[in-house]
């Protein structure tokens, strides 16, 4: 059954479907499993932080901080482990935990504190951003033969494309994304805050303990998509990644979740990704084009989606008093 | 579990907002297998008693005891594992998740720690059959109407109670059948050993499901009786600390007077919209109150949203002073000099953060345009005639109007539309969940503003209240206009015959 509140999602899938369809026709070679292989690598850390975007807008918040924290996180990993010689693991868990502390204590504030996310997460992103070139302010390349096996590891696809890890764990955090948002308390206590926080309150829904787990987990995937962007890179660098939560809440809103919260699905953040990757793929296959072209596509498609959404909800409303008329 | 106290017992009960006291010393005692009446003016402080009872707020001073172990609930979750569950006055659940996903939140069946959605769906339909509700429990709730939801909150709560249920102002939006249905169930519980907390404003439904009655004034216990040696005049001097002066019934209009009127100002000929009422005729005079009957669902209030141009008419003519008029939006109806004031103004109509002030004055702020502002004196003179008027407590124009109690938002609302000084004002049930004794000053004022010329549509299930105000009642029964009756024809008999005339039988 369609519920009004997926035909966002569906909407973007059907986009989605007929772009790439449409780049198919005019370079074959855009089917290819390489192709595929390149545009989840080189979306995963931005896919990971989607995912952690997608509860805040969810909750009806915002984490403008993402961005920052991806560059913290790969500045540390790589000055610990290419200047101090830490055991990269080491510094990943190290890492993933100081970033998730970041967010509880952003999430604390938001919620004790009676502060809007934007502003919480306004500081938050420039504090992060400050104790990013307080660790260094060069590109600190990083060498290390576990990573070398990391990045060494793959799936092969038929057709000569490959499925890095990178691109597997953005995967599985999509997978466990979906999972928690829809089969979990916590995902359907997300939800209900993200649609009337005063109602959820009166419900019995735990609104602290949640609005600092989302924070934390929003924090923690900001960690983990930094850990991959320093894969990803071979280096980490502190002017690295600025504005990527925007990139992020691009993807998010495109996959059509309602920025007001409440309503939308993980999937959906997927496909938005796919959406963002495909325009950047087409504009390398062209040759010809700005890659400021992603950009400019990306802000139509934004607007085209509000307007679309506006729509939707405008015109299941107005069904709604319909149904209600009839309905006695 | 002991016999010697009682089920929950609350001692000294204490609590100010910003320095005001809003409750005093407050004792509230409830047995198992009781049935027990919370009732008090407006403001009177009931549910912010029930509130620091379930931990919404935390109280000044004062203790509770539940089972004779002291507790202390820190928020609604807490309450609710103790045993608790609540309706609260404001609460209308979540309209972006489904029905089963709002009556199974935050204890959700699961399977391997999954959430198993088929449980959930299957038991919500086992709970919801109790209630008569045969409904599709996936569909979002937003695509329920205002009854049901109120249905499924209470099945909610009823459900979550495994000792105390509270339900604050439960039946303001159910109709005759469903406040029936709705009592044997709280009647059944009962047998089962639960305490039940009820408030409402309708003292027949005290009367009729209650055991006890615990009643508030200005935030101080006033006294908590047995209902069965209650008088009900005692117990209104009780509520309101004096006599209530009888509402005056001999009003009942003498045609004669409307007559004298003069000729219909506003006229509707032959209006309708095909699926929502079918075309009927109405005239009103200047000066005149019109009634509006019939069960819920029967087309009342779709004919508010005809008149007001919320729906389209897609026949007949609507004329004023003579002139033909084209009522095809709010906007034009406003324009027009009409008003409205909606059913569901709990959730549409109020702005939280601004002060009683800023919300009395918004419509005509609003019809007057932004350019031209209304002064701050004039404002102030607005707020504080209507505040003194309709008896608006804590009367403080400048406090945001989020801290007033449920029925003292709903009297500036009703302020509101009442300065706009429109000719014609739709009021659809202006007085739920108001407390009687300002029930009757809005009645009196209905009829004040009728002599100077304001003419009236009044939509209610209170056929006492039609018969007190109107001159002239329509009885609307399937989507149709199927009487009108006036001057000696207008009694409370005459209209539940016109209503049950056609032989409609409740659908829902
Ligand atoms: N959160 C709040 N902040 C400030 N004042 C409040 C708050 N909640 C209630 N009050 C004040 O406490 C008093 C009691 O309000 P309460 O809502 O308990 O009344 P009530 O008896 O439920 O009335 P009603 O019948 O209108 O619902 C009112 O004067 C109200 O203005
Ligand atoms: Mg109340």
């Amino acid at each position: 059954m369609i519920h009004a509140r997926n035909l966002p999602f569906i909407t973007t899938l059907a986009i989605f479907v007929i772009a790439y369809a449409l780049c198919v026709l005019q370079f074959p070679n855009m089917l290819s499993t390489r192709v595929i292989g390149n545009l989840l690598t080189d979306n995963a850390f931005l896919g990971i932080a989607a995912v952690g975007m997608t509860f805040v807008i969810l909750s009806s918040g915002i984490d403008l901080s993402v961005g920052s924290v991806i560059a913290f996180t790969s500045v540390f990993v790589a000055v610990m482990v290419g200047s101090f010689g830490v055991h990269p693991l080491t510094a990943f868990i190290a890492a993933l935990v100081i970033s998730t502390l970041f967010g509880c204590l952003m999430g604390a504030m938001i919620r004790y504190l009676l502060i809007p996310p934007f502003v919480v997460t306004l500081a938050g992103m420039f504090l992060a951003r400050g104790a990013a070139y307080l660790v260094s302010t060069e590109s600190v390349p990083i060498t290390h033969e576990f990573i070398d096996a990391m990045m060494g590891f793959y799936i092969r696809f038929p057709g000569g494309g490959r499925l890095t890890l990178l691109a597997m764990i953005m995967l599985a955090v999509f997978i466990a994304g979906i999972f928690i948002a829809s089969r979990t308390r916590f995902g359907a206590n997300v939800y209900a805050i993200g649609g009337n926080i005063q109602s959820a309150e009166l419900m019995g829904v735990p609104v602290g303990s949640t609005t600092i787990r989302i924070y934390a987990l929003s924090g923690f995937l900001s960690g983990l998509a930094g850990i991959v962007y320093t894969l990803y890179t071979s280096s980490g660098y502190s002017l690295a990644t600025v504005g990527v939560e925007l990139d992020a809440i691009a993807a998010v809103v495109i996959g059509g979740t309602l920025l007001t919260g409440g309503v939308g699905l993980i999937a959906g953040t997927f496909v938005g990704i796919l959406l963002q990757g495909l325009i950047q793929t087409y504009i390398v296959f062209d040759g010809t084009l700005s890659s400021w072209w992603t950009k400019i596509v990306i802000g139509i498609l934004l607007f085209v989606f509000i307007v679309l959404q506006r729509t939707i909800i405008w015109y299941s409303n107005r069904q709604l008093a319909v149904r209600q008329l009839k309905e006695v | 579990m002991s016999a010697q106290h009682a089920l929950l017992e609350a001692r000294g009960i204490g609590k100010s907002f910003f320095g005001i006291p809003a409750l005093d010393e407050v004792d509230f005692t409830l047995g198992r297998g009781e049935i027990h009446a919370l009732l008090g003016e407006n403001g009177a402080g009931k549910s912010t008693l029930i509130k620091i009872l379930t931990g919404v707020y935390r109280r000044d001073r004062g203790t509770i005891a539940l089972d004779g172990n002291e507790v202390s609930p820190e928020d609604v979750g807490q309450a609710q594992a103790l045993g608790i569950g609540t309706v609260y006055q404001e609460v209308n659940l979540l309209e972006n998740l489904t029905v089963a996903e709002n009556l199974f939140l935050g204890r959700q069946p699961r399977r391997f720690g999954m959430i198993d959605r088929r449980a959930m769906r299957e038991q919500s339909k086992a709970l919801l059959a109790r209630y008569g509700l045969n409904i599709d429990v996936d569909a979002l709730l937003a695509s329920y109407s205002v009854a049901i939801r109120q249905l499924i909150a209470i099945a909610r709560a009823v459900d979550l109670s495994g000792k105390v249920l509270v339900l604050d102002e439960p039946t303001a939006s159910l109709d005759a059948n469903e406040v029936k249905g709705l009592f044997s169930v709280l009647r059944q519980l009962r047998e089962e050993g639960l305490g039940i907390v009820i408030i409402t404003h309708f003292l027949d439904q005290v009367y009729e499901i209650a055991d006890r009655v615990t009643v508030l004034r200005n935030g101080r216990l006033v006294g908590s009786r047995a209902l069965s040696e209650l008088p009900r005049l005692e117990l209104i001097s009780m509520m309101l600390g004096r006599e209530l002066q009888h509402i005056t019934r001999e009003h009942q209009a003498e045609p004669e007077t409307v007559d004298e009127r003069g000729a219909p100002s506003i006229r509707f000929q032959n209006y309708g919209k095909k699926g929502s009422v079918a075309p009927f005729d109405l005239d009103i005079r200047p000066g005149e109150v019109v009634g509006v009957a019939g069960l819920l669902g029967s087309g009342r209030t779709e004919t508010a949203f005809l008149l007001f141009g919320i729906d389209r008419a897609d026949s007949g003519t609507a004329t004023i002073d003579g002139a033909q008029a084209n009522i095809s939006s709010p906007e034009a109806a406003i324009a027009s000099g009409f008003g409205f004031c909606p059913e569901e103004r709990k959730t549409d109509g109020i702005v939280g953060d601004l002060s009683v002030a800023d919300n009395i004055v918004l419509a005509l702020q609003a019809s007057r345009g932004w350019m031209r502002p209304i002064s701050s004196a004039q404002k102030r003179e607005l707020a504080d005639a209507f505040i003194k008027s309709l008896d608006i407590r804590p009367a403080d124009r400048e406090r945001p109007i989020k801290f007033l109690s449920g029925g003292n938002q709903q009297k500036a609302i009703l302020a509101r539309w009442l300065v706009t000084e429109p000719r014609l004002l739709i009021l659809d049930e202006p007085t739920r969940g108001i407390d009687i004794g300002a029930h009757a000053e809005i009645l009196k004022m209905i009829e004040r503003l009728c002599s100077e010329g304001m003419s009236l549509i009044v939509i209610s299930s209170e056929l006492e209240e039609l018969t007190a105000v109107a001159h002239r009642v329509v009885v609307l029964s399937d989507r149709r206009h199927v009487a009108e009756l006036s001057g000696s024809q207008l009694t409370t008999d005459a209209i539940i015959e016109a209503i049950a005339g056609t032989g409609r039988t409740e659908a829902a």
